[in-house]
């Protein structure tokens, strides 16, 4: 390859103007890509991504998302017509499986975004300022953090009436208190660098240092907290639609598919099963990617 | 020492009144009517209106506020339109039931993990490290509700090893209780027969509620062993002739259980909120089966007692857990 002439391209191509950053990425890749578990994990999110897409065009009976009715069918075993059987009411269970994945994906994608949206800016506000506005939003954050979620969540939810989107509400409500710690030591940390004093010396605003020097650098670990948070609020919204609380019947939640499928549990095993294995395979996808992302940002954490 | 105790004790007291608020504004501040939701589903607007009243719920906030406090202060969590009984007395019914499963929960999850993570520590990227991992990988990702059901079907139904639910068959009789812990009282008691009944029905719902600690554990652990296998003074130690397993035991694994013993704080509290799925799977009679049974019935006061009882043992592990650090690890210890 020949060296590129300055003067005879004034304006450099996208492609030589980022050359360090996709250096940076490709190497993020080639280190992502040495790892099976983060590359099986990569699969199974595309995987569902890819169901929770273009699911309702594939399943073989997209009338039985909405629950139909067919008692001539009902609780019938795994078959070819029915893979993962039927439900009390007929319904193809892996029909309802599959359009299942973009309702968890979208709660899940929710009650990440609202806890980071709230979260980041509270933990580099606490991080960054300290002194009385840092104290009061460490211990509010403490005090969140001193009941599990998924009961603080059961409270809320009890408060608001059950249904699918107060409980999205609840769990974005308990969520937000882990990206306050972890973006306030990072903020921390990062403010003493001498890059940041350097920008306050050379008279940044508060605003620009901010979201220039500081969020950017918060970036990787918040990439990596999200990933694994997609997996735990699809197990937390499930949760609570599997003790009534979440998405009511007939939506097809798999968490709440569940609890009425026990049941019919052990003579119609399927019932219960198949939702479950769904829930599995996405929180799997989604922690190991989490890994795989920790184990290419952070290089010390590798191999742990 | 004294002063860092007292200091925990403090910061203890002002996490307490932290939670207050957030229970108080939860529900009293939540959008919803407090009177309605004490009342429960079935009221008539007269017995709204009568409990508003007499809770002072017409008051203006903070006024609200004092007597929410002062009522918690006198053990007055409020009454269970459910079961008809005040939350408290409830409560104390309940919690040795979910203290007993967490326990042996926990205890389960430290047996098994540790000597988990030290052997795949020891063999690391072995077969049995990737064995590990695959427990450790899905102990985290496995709906715990679902483990529960699945251990049911296969374990209790498919073969017949195993009770399905509750605390005790039908054939045993509750021994008197002392500590409200089957197990223990059985024991004390000498009543082998009710002791292995209940053991028998609690290793299920145990199982199903130690896995995502089991999993953390073995990760930790496993960590902090490669970490502390790499150190001088097990080098030092290898190089004087010492024996691999004194090395391990003895010296590695000593310095390595640290973080581990600050993870099982955490993960006692995160069993606490599982009790709530584990629970209502294995028909336990718990604080977590209570609180599911009140969320379906609409029955308020019980599960905002339930939150304030796992927040406050929750609370109370941390602190056990900041103690036992700093009583093992001197250099944690601040300068007098």
């Amino acid at each position: 390859m020949a060296a590129p002439d300055m003067t005879a391209a004034p304006r450099a191509g996208w492609r030589e103007r980022h050359a360090p950053r996709i250096r940076q990425l490709r190497l993020y890749w080639h280190t992502y890509r040495r790892s099976a578990s983060a590359m099986l994990g990569l699969v199974l999110v595309v995987a569902f991504l890819l169901l929770a897409a273009l699911g309702p065009a594939l399943v073989p009976y997209p009338e039985d998302a909405a629950g139909a009715v067919h008692l001539a069918d009902k609780l019938q075993p795994p078959s070819a017509a029915h893979w993962f059987g039927t439900d009390e009411v007929g319904n193809d269970i892996l029909t309802r499986v599959v359009v299942g994945t973009r309702l968890s994906l979208a709660v899940a994608l929710i009650i990440t975004g609202v806890a980071a949206g709230i979260g980041v800016p509270l933990g580099i506000l606490a991080g960054y300022s300290g002194g009385w506005l840092r104290e009061t939003i460490m211990r509010v954050t403490d005090v969140f953090l001193s009941v599990p979620a998924l009961v603080l969540a059961v409270a809320i939810v009890a408060a608001l009436g059950p249904g699918i989107v107060n409980a999205i509400v609840a769990l974005s409500l308990v969520w937000w208190p882990g990206y306050v710690r972890l973006i306030e030591s990072k903020t921390l940390a990062l403010k003493g660098e001498t890059y940041v004093e350097a920008a306050r010396l050379a008279g940044a605003t508060t605003p620009r240092i901010l979201f220039s020097h500081i969020l950017p650098n918060c970036l990787s670990p918040i990439l990596v907290k999200a990933s694994m948070d997609m997996g735990m609020a699809i197990l937390a919204a499930a949760s609570l639609g599997f003790i009534g609380l979440g998405a009511q019947p007939p939506a097809p939640e798999w968490g709440a598919m569940i609890s009425i499928g026990r049941n019919y549990l052990p003579t119609w095993w399927w019932y219960a099963t198949f939702p479950g294995l769904a829930i599995y395979f996405t929180v799997l996808g989604f922690n190991l990617v989490g890994d795989g992302l920790r184990d290419v940002f952070d290089p010390r954490s590798r191999g742990r | 020492m004294a002063r860092f105790v007292g200091r925990r004790l403090v910061f203890l007291v002002a996490m307490l009144l932290g939670l207050l608020l957030l229970t108080f504004a939860i529900s009293h501040v939540a959008p919803g009517d407090p009177a309605s939701l004490a009342a429960g589903p079935d009221a008539t607007p007269e017995m709204v209106e009568q409990i508003r009243q007499e809770y002072g719920l017409d008051r203006p906030l903070p006024v609200q506020l004092g007597r929410y406090l002062l009522g918690i202060l006198q053990g007055d969590l409020g009454r269970s339109v459910r079961t008809n009984h005040d939350v408290l007395a409830d409560l104390a019914d309940f919690f040795p039931a979910t203290f007993e499963l967490v326990t042996v929960s926990i205890l389960i999850a430290v047996l098994l993990g540790i000597p988990l993570g030290v052997l795949s520590a020891l063999g690391r990227n072995g077969w049995f490290d990737q064995l590990a991992r695959v427990v450790s990988v899905s102990g985290v990702a496995i709906p715990m509700f679902w483990l529960g059901l699945m251990l049911q079907l296969l374990v209790a139904l498919d073969l017949g090893w195993l009770p399905l639910g509750g605390r005790l068959g039908l054939m045993s009789t509750p021994p008197e209780p002392i500590t409200h812990l089957y197990l223990l009282d059985s024991l004390l008691q000498g009543q082998w027969q009710v002791f292995g009944d209940a053991a028998a029905h609690l290793l299920l719902p145990a199982l199903a509620l130690c896995f995502p600690a089991l999993a953390s554990i073995i990760r930790v652990n496993r960590a902090e062993m490669i970490e502390a296998l790499g150190q001088d003074y097990i080098v030092t130690a290898r190089a004087h002739g010492l024996g691999g397993f004194r090395t391990v035991c003895l010296y590695a694994l000593k310095n390595a259980m640290l973080p581990t013993l600050a993870m099982i704080g955490l993960r006692f509290g995160w069993m606490l909120g599982g009790t709530v799925l584990v629970e209502s799977v294995f028909d336990w009679p718990g604080i977590g089966l209570y609180a599911t049974q009140s969320a379906i019935a609409q029955d308020f006061q019980p599960i905002m007692g339930v939150t304030l009882l796992i927040g406050i043992s929750f609370m109370l592990a941390n602190l056990l857990v900041d103690l036992a650090y700093v009583w093992l690890d001197p250099r944690t210890r601040e300068p007098a």
